[in-house]
């Protein structure tokens, strides 16, 4: 149990400097996801943390303790990979108690442990197979049992679920959540799904170019995005954007008026979610429809505004709307409330 | 349905033929051998009186005891123990050392690596034929003639070895050391673990491989052992042939030649499975 203090790290590989400066408090038993597109440098910053990547500058902390110079076993921490990264000449019980033997633990509590962890995860009748008899999934459970038995302070995970079909995705997903509220250790978690950073996290760390984003709960990320980015990369399908300005307070797209805003007048960034357009029949932000992906419970229509020089638009409507002719029109409207401003300068928030 | 029936005649053609051809290759391989059994189980007149038998005599016992027993020059005995220590000197001694200079090179930055590596490589193209006089005035200097270390050291050292397992170690994954490491081992910790576990087919390939080249060395130990108790069997075969005018106990010499094909046919049968599965697979 143990919190994680990370300040302003630093890290460069030679002249590349590929993360900026991230500052992050992460609380006891805290569940922490890390997201971002690939390359952003979240894999690296796990790396840091697990002691795997030197830190260029900057401190980590670990519990009380500068972390910096320990190695990654003395900083009792855990790690699960993405490839799991079993010894493939090892059984599942000799994968699991590798760390323990090497600790030097007595052969019959490490038994204990390793049948208790196996017992967690529902992997007890697997304990004498090799990783190459396992299925992803199963390898998943093991790479985490490997993990579980060490009774580390810190779980990190790297992206652990990206090798696995969608169905098992979700399931593992609930698995890991419910695993690490039982057991309460602290734990970071990188992925570049944004789904399973709204679904797992306490809280998400968004990340793009180096930078830390945004650090908050999955919705307070959703219902008011700090950055731009993490405005567009929340949320799917992704948010809309519209370059629109300010006058009198009121935004406006070109000459049409969206709703109230209280910055200044100028250019600003307009960001809508698909989900919050809804149907109307004065024909606001009026769109020709090319596409319709109905999914059931609700149907996603990509078009342009044909007003607006034809500017991409996605919207998400509940029920089904199939495309009856060639050019379906449709109109739509926004809530004042649900409506998002950036700076078109620095991609920040302005209030609403 | 004719089509098919065609079909098949034509494959049982094909069948036959290429079993022809192969019995024929074989035949011809095995020709000089079968000889070389032939002439060590019949009788010094036999042998020079042709024509040449071509089915084994009645001798057999008493030429391969002969040859045991008391030799030419030393008994052949001695030779297959001091080829037995030889062969497997150079090939432990080759795994042991490529294994570790292999696993410097992978796994550990260090000024001049790649410098290393280089060189490592570079002697793969200079044989032993190339560097012999040099060694040999360094083994002289040693004092190491007419010695198993002489026998052994020189040719201890394996650049093609060290180049395979790090060919090898280059596609385990970095997330396994990256595991080891959480886990808490040590780099040799390691090393024993997990690399050498994984290692274990191809190790048991090279074994095969380095065995027979250490078994087949004539020239060196022609060089360096001039004693005949220290003589290895390939290089023995060639001392007991006489000088002069003496008569050369053929019978004697074929058992001879006969006897020094069984290890590293042994070797290479026992190993068999493992062999090929080192070459072909790699389990990960």
């Amino acid at each position: 149990m143990a919190n994680v203090t990370l300040k302003n790290i630093k890290k460069s590989f030679g002249a590349t400097h590929v993360i900026h400066g991230i500052d992050a408090e992460i609380k006891d038993g805290e569940f922490i996801v890390i997201v971002g597109p690939s390359g952003c440098g979240k894999s690296t910053l796990l790396r840091m943390v697990a002691g795997l990547e030197t830190i260029t500058s900057g401190d980590i902390f670990i519990g009380d303790e500068r972390a910096n110079e320990k190695e990654p076993m003395d900083r009792d921490i855990a790690m699960v990979f993405q490839n799991y990264a079993l010894y493939p000449h090892m059984s599942v019980r000799q994968n699991m108690g590798y760390g323990l033997k090497i600790a030097k633990l007595p052969k019959s509590e490490i038994d204990a442990k390793v049948q208790d962890a196996a017992k967690l995860l529902q992997i007890e009748p697997l304990l004498e197979r090799k990783p190459r008899q396992l299925s992803g999934g199963q390898r998943q459970r093991v790479a985490m049992g490997r993990a579980i038995v060490r009774e580390p302070s810190v779980f990190l995970f790297d992206e652990p679920l990206s090798n696995l079909d969608a169905k098992l995705r979700v399931q593992m997903r609930l698995e890991i959540r419910e695993l690490q509220e039982k057991l309460g250790i602290t734990t970071l978690y990188v992925t570049h799904d944004q789904v399973e950073a709204m679904t797992m996290a306490d809280r998400m760390i968004v990340m793009n170019g180096g930078i830390a984003e945004q650090i908050g709960t999955p919705l307070d990320v959703y219902e008011k995005p700090q950055t731009l980015f993490a405005a567009q990369f929340i949320g799917s399908p992704a948010m809309n954007i519209f370059d629109a300005h300010i006058e009198g307070g009121q935004v406006k797209i070109k000459d049409l008026p969206i709703g109230p805003a209280q910055s200044r007048d100028g250019p600003v960034k307009l960001g809508i979610r698909p989900e919050h357009l809804v149907k109307t029949s004065d024909a606001a932000l009026n769109a020709s429809i090319q596409m319709s992906e109905p999914l059931g419970a609700n149907t996603l229509l990509h078009g342009k505004l044909t007003r607006f020089d034809n500017i991409a638009i996605t919207a998400s409507l509940p029920g089904v709307h199939l495309l009856e002719t060639k050019s379906f029109h449709i109109g739509f409207a926004v809530e004042p409330a649900n409506i998002h401003l950036f700076d078109p300068e620095t991609g920040r928030r302005l209030p609403v | 349905m004719e089509q098919r029936s065609g079909m098949v005649e034509k494959r049982g053609m094909g069948l036959w033929l290429t079993h022809g051809f192969m019995i024929t290759g074989v035949l011809i391989i095995f020709f000089p051998i079968w000889l070389a059994f032939v002439a060590s189980t019949v009788t010094q007149p036999e042998i020079v009186s042709p024509p040449m038998p071509l089915l084994p005599g009645s001798h057999f016992w008493d030429n391969y005891k002969t040859a045991l027993v008391s030799g030419v020059n030393v008994p052949v005995a001695t030779m297959l123990m001091n080829s037995l220590i030889m062969a497997i000197g150079i090939a432990v001694g080759k795994i042991i050392i490529s294994l570790l200079s292999a696993f410097a090179i992978v796994y550990f930055r260090f000024p001049g690596r790649t410098i290393f590596f280089w060189m490592i490589f570079l002697t793969l193209m200079l044989p032993v034929e190339v560097r012999i006089l040099p060694t040999f005035e360094v083994v002289a200097g040693f004092g190491m003639l007419n010695s198993y270390s002489g026998l052994i050291f020189p040719l201890i050292a394996s650049a093609t070895a060290t180049f395979l397992f790090r060919q090898f170690f280059l596609t385990i994954p970095d997330e396994l050391a990256e595991a080891a490491r959480v886990d808490g081992a040590q780099p040799m910790r390691f090393f024993i673990d997990i690399v050498l576990p994984m290692s274990r087919t191809n190790i048991a390939a090279l074994f095969v491989i380095l065995f027979i080249y250490g078994w087949n060395q004539y020239l060196w130990p022609l060089l360096i052992t001039t004693d005949p108790e220290m003589n290895t069997i390939v290089m023995g075969i060639k001392q007991m042939f006489p000088s002069g005018d003496d008569v050369a106990e053929w019978p004697v010499i074929m058992a001879t030649s006969i006897l020094a094909m069984i290890p590293p046919v042994i070797v290479v049968v026992s190993m068999q499975k493992l062999f090929v599965r080192g070459l072909v697979d790699s389990e990960k």
